[in-house]
């Protein structure tokens, strides 16, 4: 017999551009859309929640900093890095939704060309969104787009990559960084993703992605006072969105409800998601006259 | 335990007679039982998984902010910047009268006059003196340094060993500077660095505290800050085992400072339980037990707003330094 060992992966968090268990040691069991067992995942706590808010912060600052051709950049490599390894996320994707490896394949490849579409629009938010504005006075005045700063998210249940492309892409490509929830049943496409990111210049802790229950992470997060804004559009039940909209308030968070009915992810997604993480700064700049 | 006539302030004569010669005090300090370094560490690493419960944990945060030296030794300090420490360090938190105000202010010598006139007598101003941080002047220059910080105000003097000559084995001379420094400090508290990092090993951290101590150290102190690794748990736990034989052996309380390198509210509760559980509830005082630190006050401030307020909080509610 000359039987290979079957080597299996363990599916961890991605915290601060590492790979970290979760701190309470929990994990759960992850099946496929039909039931049978696919791998364990790391079940987040709050705890880590707090820990990828830190790290989310303290990458925050660089990454804004970053000139926005080179956000840009960095968000095309990410395509061009999962174009790479496509075979992977088309297997995990048809396993973990229970498609078609065409419908998987698809799938994939509109989750590329997201990350396409917002690269582009990396260097081209300030002209769309921001503006000189015409004044009565001896003053130039102008307003541009900045980032919220940490956005925390929670990524669609079923639709586990693109959906969880098309929530995180609009949030970071402006300059945040985010503490992504995916997934709770289908986690392991994201863990891929996050391989991805690891190895696609994305500065660690720009995206953080927590594994586990938003019902359990979901009200830390959005109480946390250094978290500036919440997407909540994963949340399906609504006692729980309108608990994180109560504990977000406390705190001061902007946050972006839940759609009332689920999008469609393969439409185009507009410039709306995008928009709603980033404020507008208007400058007043005295003119010599 | 007769401590009768003392050579030097607090030092029973029984122990300030083994300094009057090179040779015997090398006898006495290379007499003392070797550091189990393995031992110290895992002794170390073991109490920092000390489970420490809420209730108890609100009381260890409030001690922490009694206890911090808030510090900045920096070349570009300002007036100002040592003003906004010194508000800081009497009200920690301005959303809340309750937190306790620091130990201390340290700063350089030439700064101790404007942080005492900002502090009054309300809290203690440490200075650092001989030629910090590296200690290579001359004995006169260190001397007048001390001096003049205690002029400008210090009650509390942070003297820096001379390594090179602790390395090379010339104790009686560190002792001697220890002694005249002390002297010069007058009625000043005297803290003594060993900077640990350049110590090397842990069996000369042990000869230092002993040293310092027999000089008539007030305090001794690990590090400071500008040498990485600063204060480490199983360095400081060598101190504080130091301190403890010496009460044993004494009768005199000398107090500990880990500085440098502990910015976390977790980090000082582990000391914390270290103290307790190596010298005794007695050392859980601002003034047998403080942290040289200038980043951890605001995340013992942050832990005590997650405390309270029942949220993380950020660092958004905190003031920059």
């Amino acid at each position: 017999m000359d039987a290979r060992l079957e080597v299996r992966k363990t599916y961890k968090l991605f915290v601060g551009g590492a790979f970290p268990r979760s701190e309470s040691g929990r994990t759960y069991a992850v099946t496929d859309a039909k039931g049978k067992f696919l791998a364990n995942a790391s079940l987040a706590s709050r705890k880590d929640a707090r820990d990828a808010v830190r790290a989310a912060r303290s990458a925050q600052g660089a990454w804004w900093g970053a000139t926005a051709y080179n956000r840009g950049q960095v968000l095309y490599r990410i395509a061009e890095v999962m174009e790479g390894r496509r075979a992977q996320f088309e297997e995990e994707v048809a396993r973990a939704e229970g498609i078609s490896a065409r419908r998987a394949a698809s799938q994939v490849d509109l989750s590329i060309d997201r990350w396409v579409w917002y690269a582009g629009w990396s260097d081209k938010i300030a002209q769309v969104l921001g503006s000189s504005n015409p004044v009565a006075g001896p003053y130039f005045t102008f307003s541009v787009p900045e980032p919220t700063g940490v956005v925390a998210a929670i990524a669609p249940e079923r639709s586990s990559l693109l959906g969880l492309v098309s929530v995180v892409a609009p949030i970071i490509v402006s300059g945040n960084a985010c503490i992504v929830i995916p997934s709770l049943s289908r986690p392991l496409p994201a863990i891929a993703l996050a391989e991805v990111l690891a190895t696609s210049d994305l500065p660690g802790g720009v995206v953080n992605i927590l594994t586990g229950r938003a019902a359990e992470m979901g009200p830390w997060l959005a109480s946390h006072a250094d978290v500036n804004a919440l997407d909540l559009t994963g949340v399906d039940d609504d006692g729980l969105a309108t608990e994180m909209e109560f504990a977000a308030a406390e705190t001061i968070t902007r946050v972006l409800v839940p759609p009332r009915k689920a999008p469609d992810w393969a439409e185009q997604p507009g410039l709306d998601r995008l928009r709603f993480f980033v404020e507008t700064t208007t400058v007043w700049h005295p003119i010599g006259v | 335990m007769t401590a009768t006539e003392a050579r030097i302030d607090g030092v029973p004569a029984r122990m300030s007679e083994v300094a009057e010669s090179d040779a015997r005090l090398r006898r006495l300090l290379h007499g003392l039982p070797g550091v189990d370094q393995v031992g110290a560490e895992a002794r170390a690493a073991m109490l920092a998984t000390r489970s420490v419960k809420a209730a108890s944990k609100e009381q260890a945060l409030d001690l922490a902010i009694s206890m911090v030296d808030l510090t900045t030794l920096e070349g570009m300090d300002t007036p100002g910047k040592v003003r906004a420490l010194c508000s800081k360090g009497l009200r920690p938190d301005p959303t809340d009268p309750t937190v306790p105000a620091v130990a201390a202010i340290c700063v350089y010598g030439d700064m101790a006059a404007l942080a005492r006139e900002a502090v009054g007598d309300r809290l203690h101003v440490a200075a650092v003196a001989t030629a910090f941080p590296s200690g290579r002047a001359s004995l006169a220059v260190k001397l007048q340094d001390t001096a003049d910080a205690v002029a400008n105000g210090a009650d509390e003097i942070d003297m820096v060993i001379d390594r090179g000559a602790f390395l090379a084995g010339r104790y009686l001379e560190v002792f001697e500077e220890i002694v005249a420094v002390k002297q010069a400090c007058g009625a000043a508290h005297l803290k003594v660095i060993f900077e640990t990092g350049e110590l090397r090993t842990y069996d000369n951290v042990r000869r230092a505290s002993w040293l310092a101590m027999l000089a008539g150290a007030d305090f001794i102190k690990t590090s400071t800050g500008k040498v990485s690794p600063a204060a480490t748990p199983p360095v400081t736990l060598v101190l504080l085992e130091a301190v403890r034989d010496w009460f044993r052996e004494t009768g005199v309380r000398v107090g500990v400072k880990p500085a440098g390198g502990i910015r976390t509210a977790k980090d000082a509760i582990r000391y914390l339980v270290m103290v307790k559980e190596t010298c005794g509830d007695a050392w859980l005082t601002p003034d047998l037990f403080r942290f040289g630190a200038s980043s951890l006050l605001n995340d013992l401030l942050l832990q005590r707003q997650r405390m309270l307020t029942g949220h993380y909080s950020g660092p958004d509610y905190v003031t920059m330094d």
